[in-house]
C-alpha cells in the first residue's frame, strides 16, 4: 500500500496504536458467545424449509421429552404473551415466531431451549410440522402482478404485496429538463441482495434475574439503548429493569442494528427456565434470515447535452423488502437516503421514485455499510454516468471532472433536498488521477486492445471511475427519527481527582476503534494523553442514551459530543483554574494544553492539577459546583458529506470471464482525520467490501424462493488473493458544523468501490459492445455478457 | 468417551461426546474462547488452532482426533507477558479491526514465518488465504506478518555469535 498524505492531522496523538488490541491479539476479547453463566442453557431455532406457506400443525411433544429438553417455544405460546409479533424498525410487525403462516425460507417457527449446544440442535429434528405449501413471490417484478399470492394477509385488509411509494426531487422539472436535452440514456440497473456477513454471526445471552426482576442481555447488538427501549416497549418490562450489554462485536456492517426473534425468543426462554439462555445463530440462519442488504431494482436515466454537460437524472425504484419490512432507517424515509442520488454532480434537476414490496424473503433491507441506501444511490449514478460516457463516446473521467460540483458552490443544495457541507471535488478526481496515472493507464489499455485485436489473445484491461457523495452522521433529531426516538446521542465526561477520566459513549463499536479515537478527541480537547481516558461503551447501565452506531454516525454526532463535553470540561476548568492562580478567568488563555495567565506563560495549571483542585476543598464562586464533569446531547446540525474518488483497473481473462483486479486507487475526503491509520484501515475494509458485492457475492433464489447463498460455500467472500494492495490518497475539506471538522468514514469505501470496480469491468469489455451488466460479475456473468447473452445472476431464472 | 489433549503445554482429560467439535471443546469445555467460530464449512477460519504444529480449522475437527496430540491456541502464543512478534506486528500495523478473525490470522502468521521467515507478499496472501477477513481489506494484515518478518530477522543478526563472544572474552583477558 501507498499513501498519499495531504497534510499532517491537526489532532494530536495522530496513528497512535489502538487501545483495544492489546487484548484482542491475546485471543482475550468478550464476543457474545464468549459469555458464559453459571446455569446457563443453550438454544435453537427450527426454521421454515419453504419460501410461504401454511402451519397446518406443530407438534412439539417428542421434543419436549428429549431429556435434555427445557422448554419448547412456540408462536402459540408466544400469542399468550402477546409476544408472537414484535414491531419492525419500519412501523410494521415481524413475527417472532410463525403463526399462521410462514413467509420466507428460514423463518422461525419454534426455538428449543436445552442443556447444551448439541441437544438443542437435536431436538430439532423431533419437532413434526405439517405445512400446506403456498405459491411464493420471489421476483420483486412480479410482486405487484395482479393475482400475486398475498403475503401479508395477516395485515387487516391487505390485498396485495405493496408497502410504500416514495419520492424525491421535482418530476416535472425533471421531465421539463429530460424533453429538452440532447441527450438522454437509460438502463435497467439492479443492486442484487447481498448480505454483509459480519463473521461473528448474530446471538444473544439473556439473564432474568426472578429476584429482582433484572433483564440483564448481552447482545451483538450495533444499538444497545434503543433496543432496550423496543424491549420494555415490546415485553412490556419496565426500561429500568433492562440492562442490554453489548460486548466485544465481531464486525457489524447494519447486521445488528435491527432486533432479531432469536433475541426475543432468549429473553423468552429466560423467564420461562428462569436460567440464563444462550442463542447462536450459525452460519446459514445468519445468512438466510437476518438483515440482508440492497435488492434494488432501478430504472436509471441520464440526461446531457450532446457535449457533455450533465442535466438531469431520474430513476424508478422497485424495492424487495422481503416478508416483512423491517429496515433500519429514519422514519420520513422509507428509502433510506437513496435521494442522494444526484451524487457529486452539478444537475438541474432530479427526480426518484421508489415503491416499496413484500417478497417471500429474509426481511431487513438497510445493511451492509450502506449509509441508509447511499451505496445503491452512489451505484446508480455512477453507473449511469459511464454508461453516458459510453454513449458518447466521452472519456468517463472527463465526464465526470466536467460536471463535478465546484468548490465555490458549497453549502450546496441538492435537487432533492440535502445541503452538502463541503468538499473539492475536482481537486479530489485530479489526486486520485495523479496517483493511478491515468493517461499512462488509457495508453496502456490502447495499446493492449489493439494488441488483443490483433492476435485475438490476451487479456482485457479494464478502467473504471467512480466519485462518491455521502450523506452521514444522522439525525438532526427535529428531521430523523427511528421508532419516533429522535437521532441526538448523549455523551459524559467524568475527570477523576488525579487527571485521569472515563468518557460514556451512547454509540457502539464493532471494530472501528472507538476506545483509542474517541479518547483522542478528548486528550487533544484538554492536554492530556489518550492513555488517561478510558472510553466506556456498549452497556447501557453505563452510558447516556443514544441510537447507536449505523450509517457512519459515530465520529459525526458522538465524537462531536465527545469534543464537546471536554470542552465543557475545559472551561469549567478555567474558572477552578483561575481561583487557583488567583486571576480573573478573562486573563486566563488556553496554551500548549493548559490553562495559562497572559503574558506569564509559566504560570499555568493543566487539567490534572485542575482536576485535583475541583475535587478538593477549594472555595467555590457562587453557581460553581466542585468536580470536573461534563455531559451533553449532541444534536447535529446537518449531516455530513464525506466523499472520495476511486479508480480501479482490472484485466479479464475473455476466454473463461475471470476478473482480476489489479489497482485500486482510493482518494477519501472525510474532513478532519482523528487518527489516519484507523481511517485507512477503514477505507480498506470497505475496499475489500465492493470488490465481493462486484464481483462474487449475492443472497440469489430459485423459483420456489429457495435461498442459494446460504452458507460461506455459495455467498463468497474475498480473501487476501482477491485483493490488491490498495492505494490511497486524501484530501481534507473540514465539516464547517463539525466541532473538529471530521465527517465519518466508516462505509465511504463500501460506498464508492462497487461502482468503481464494475465500471472498469463495462470499461475492459467495451470492444465487445457490453454497456452494462449487473453485479456480481461472476465468470459466468463476464462470459455471457460477452457473448451478447445477459444473465441475472439474482435468481437462479435465466 | 475420555479424551486427554494438550493444549498450551497443559494436559486435559474430559468426557466428551464423540461427535464434539475441537473448537466447542476448546470453548466450551476449557473456556478458551480466544478461538472463535464462524462458518460451519471450513470458509472462514476464524476458528484456526495449530494440530500438531500444523494450523487447522477447528470447526471440522472432532476433539476426538486431538486425543493424544497437541493444540495451540492464540492464548499459548505469548510468552508470558511478552507477545509474540506477529502479536505486535497486529497492533502496530492496524492489522485488526473487530479482532474476531485475529487469533487464526496472528496463528497462520506464526506458522507461516517459522516455516518460511522471509515470505514473500504473494506468500503471505497465500498462507492466509483459506482465512476470511471482513474488516480490513488484509492490506494490514499481510503487512503484520511483514513487521514480524523483518523484527525477527532483524533480531537474529542482533544475537551476537556465541563464539565471537568467546574471543572478545579471551581477548579482554
Amino acid at each position: 500500500m501507498s499513501t498519499t498524505a495531504e497534510r499532517t492531522t491537526p489532532m494530536g496523538y495522530g496513528s497512535m496504536a489502538r487501545k483495544e488490541d492489546a487484548r484482542f491479539i491475546r485471543g482475550h476479547g468478550t464476543y457474545v458467545d464468549d459469555v458464559q453463566l453459571r446455569g446457563m442453557l443453550h438454544s435453537a431455532f427450527l426454521r421454515s424449509p419453504h419460501a410461504h406457506a401454511r402451519i397446518v400443525s406443530i407438534d412439539t411433544s417428542a421434543a419436549e421429552a428429549h431429556p435434555k429438553v427445557r422448554a419448547v417455544i412456540t408462536g402459540a405460546v408466544l400469542e399468550t404473551l402477546s409476544l408472537a409479533w414484535m414491531p419492525t424498525l419500519s412501523h410494521d410487525v415481524q413475527a417472532v415466531l410463525a403463526t399462521d403462516k410462514v413467509r420466507f425460507q428460514g423463518q422461525e417457527v419454534a426455538f428449543v431451549v436445552a442443556e447444551d449446544r448439541y441437544a438443542a440442535r437435536d431436538a430439532l429434528a423431533l419437532i413434526d410440522v405439517q405445512y400446506e405449501v403456498l405459491e411464493s413471490v420471489v421476483d420483486a417484478r412480479h410482486a405487484l402482478d395482479r393475482g400475486a399470492p398475498v403475503i401479508r394477509d395477516d395485515i387487516e385488509g391487505k390485498t396485495d404485496n405493496h408497502i410504500f411509494d416514495w419520492e424525491a426531487g421535482d418530476a416535472a422539472l425533471t421531465d421539463a429538463v429530460f424533453a429538452n436535452a440532447d441527450v438522454v440514456v437509460g438502463e435497467d440497473i439492479i443492486y442484487p441482495r447481498v448480505h454483509p456477513a459480519p463473521l461473528e454471526t448474530c446471538g444473544t445471552v439473556a439473564d432474568m434475574d426472578p429476584i429482582t426482576g433484572k433483564l440483564t442481555v448481552w447482545s451483538t447488538s450495533q444499538a444497545p439503548h434503543a433496543h432496550r427501549t423496543v424491549y420494555s416497549l415490546v415485553a412490556g418490562i419496565p426500561e429500568h429493569k433492562i440492562r442490554i450489554i453489548s460486548p466485544d462485536i465481531g464486525g457489524g456492517f447494519g447486521n445488528k442494528v435491527g432486533i432479531y426473534p432469536g433475541y426475543v425468543c432468549a429473553v423468552v426462554g429466560s423467564i420461562v427456565t428462569g436460567k440464563p439462555v444462550k442463542w447462536t445463530e450459525d452460519r446459514s440462519e445468519n445468512l438466510m434470515s437476518t438483515s440482508f442488504a440492497r435488492d434494488y431494482h432501478m430504472r436509471g436515466e441520464i440526461a446531457a447535452t450532446r457535449d457533455g454537460r450533465m442535466l438531469g437524472v431520474r430513476v424508478r425504484v422497485l424495492a424487495d423488502h422481503g416478508a416483512f419490512n423491517g429496515t433500519a432507517q429514519p422514519t420520513k424515509f422509507p428509502a433510506g437516503f437513496f435521494h442522494v442520488f444526484s451524487g457529486s454532480y452539478d444537475l438541474r434537476s432530479a427526480h426518484c421514485a421508489v415503491t416499496g414490496v413484500y417478497t417471500n424473503k429474509a426481511p431487513g433491507g438497510v445493511a451492509y455499510a450502506c449509509s441508509f441506501r447511499i451505496t445503491e444511490a452512489s451505484y446508480l449514478v455512477e453507473r449511469l454516468v459511464d454508461v453516458l460516457a459510453y454513449e458518447l463516446r466521452h472519456d468517463p473521467a472527463d465526464l465526470r471532472m466536467r460536471n463535478l460540483l465546484r468548490p465555490e458552490q458549497f453549502p450546496y443544495h441538492s435537487p432533492t433536498g440535502w445541503v452538502y457541507d463541503s468538499g473539492d471535488y475536482p481537486r479530489t478526481l485530479q489526486k486520485a488521477m495523479d496517483i493511478a496515472g491515468y493517461a499512462e493507464l488509457r495508453r496502456e489499455q490502447a495499446y493492449r486492445r489493439a494488441e488483443f485485436q490483433a492476435t485475438g489473445r490476451g487479456t482485457l484491461m479494464g478502467i473504471g471511475l467512480s466519485f462518491f457523495t455521502e450523506a452521514v452522521g444522522a439525525g438532526p433529531r427535529k428531521e430523523m427519527d427511528i421508532l419516533g426516538l429522535g437521532m441526538a446521542d448523549g455523551a459524559e465526561l467524568q475527570m477523576y481527582p488525579t487527571g485521569k477520566g472515563v468518557l460514556r459513549l451512547s454509540v457502539q463499536t464493532q471494530g472501528q476503534g472507538h476506545e483509542t479515537t474517541f479518547a483522542q478527541i478528548v486528550a487533544q480537547e484538554l492536554g492530556i494523553s489518550p492513555d488517561d481516558i478510558d472510553v466506556i461503551h456498549g452497556d447501557t447501565d453505563q452510558t447516556p442514551f443514544g441510537l447507536g452506531t449505523y450509517g457512519s454516525r459515530s465520529t459525526p454526532v458522538s465524537g462531536a459530543a465527545a469534543a464537546v463535553v471536554a470542552r465543557r470540561v475545559r472551561e469549567k476548568a478555567k474558572i477552578i483554574a483561575s481561583l487557583m492562580l488567583e486571576v480573573s478567568p478573562l486573563d486566563l488563555e488556553w496554551t500548549q494544553g493548559r490553562w495559562s495567565v497572559q503574558g506569564d506563560p509559566e504560570a499555568g495549571k493543566t487539567i490534572a492539577e485542575i482536576a485535583m483542585a475541583a475535587h478538593s476543598s477549594l472555595e467555590l464562586p457562587e453557581g460553581v459546583e466542585g468536580h470536573l464533569d461534563a455531559s451533553c446531547v449532541y444534536d447535529p446540525p446537518n449531516l455530513t458529506f464525506p466523499n472520495g474518488a476511486y479508480i480501479c483497473v482490472v484485466d479479464v481473462d475473455p476466454g473463461t470471464g475471470g476478473v482480476d483486479v489489479r489497482r485500486f486507487i482510493a482518494v477519501d475526503d472525510c474532513g478532519v482525520r482523528i487518527n489516519p491509520m484507523i481511517v485507512e484501515g477503514q477505507v480498506h475494509g470497505g475496499l475489500a467490501d465492493g470488490i465481493g458485492m462486484a464481483l462474487m457475492e449475492v443472497i440469489a433464489f430459485d423459483e420456489s424462493g429457495n435461498c442459494l447463498g446460504g452458507s460461506f460455500m455459495d455467498y463468497l467472500l474475498p480473501t487476501s488473493m482477491e485483493c490488491p494492495s490498495w492505494e490511497l490518497g486524501e484530501t481534507v475539506t473540514p465539516s464547517p458544523h463539525h466541532p473538529i471538522g471530521a465527517k465519518g468514514v466508516g462505509e465511504s469505501a463500501t460506498v464508492g468501490s462497487p461502482a468503481a470496480v464494475v465500471n472498469a469491468v463495462i470499461d475492459a469489455l467495451g470492444p465487445f459492445g457490453v454497456r452494462h451488466a449487473d453485479m456480481p460479475l461472476t465468470p459466468a456473468v463476464v462470459w455471457r455478457a460477452i457473448q451478447g447473452r445477459p444473465l441475472r445472476p439474482d435468481l437462479a431464472i435465466t | 468417551m475420555q479424551i486427554s489433549v494438550n493444549v498450551n503445554d497443559v494436559e486435559y482429560t474430559r468426557e466428551v461426546e464423540p461427535r464434539m467439535l475441537l473448537v466447542h471443546f476448546l470453548r466450551d469445555e476449557l473456556g478458551l474462547t480466544g478461538t472463535h467460530w464462524g462458518c460451519d464449512t471450513s470458509n472462514c477460519g476464524v476458528c484456526v488452532v495449530w494440530l500438531d504444529g500444523t494450523p487447522v480449522k477447528s470447526c471440522t475437527v472432532l476433539a476426538a482426533m486431538a486425543h493424544g496430540r497437541a493444540v495451540r491456541t492464540v492464548e499459548g502464543l505469548a510468552n508470558g507477558a511478552e507477545p509474540d512478534p506477529v502479536q505486535r506486528g497486529f497492533v502496530a500495523c492496524h492489522g485488526l479491526q473487530c479482532g474476531f478473525c485475529t487469533p487464526g490470522m496472528i496463528l497462520t502468521g506464526r506458522w507461516l514465518l517459522d516455516h518460511n521467515p522471509y515470505p514473500s507478499e504473494t506468500e503471505i496472501r497465500e498462507a492466509i488465504s483459506g482465512q476470511v477477513c471482513r474488516c480490513t481489506g488484509y492490506e494490514n494484515i499481510v503487512r503484520a506478518i511483514r513487521w514480524a518478518a523483518e523484527h525477527e530477522a532483524a533480531a537474529r543478526q542482533a544475537v551476537p555469535d556465541p563464539r565471537a563472544d568467546e574471543q572478545t572474552r579471551e581477548t579482554a583477558r
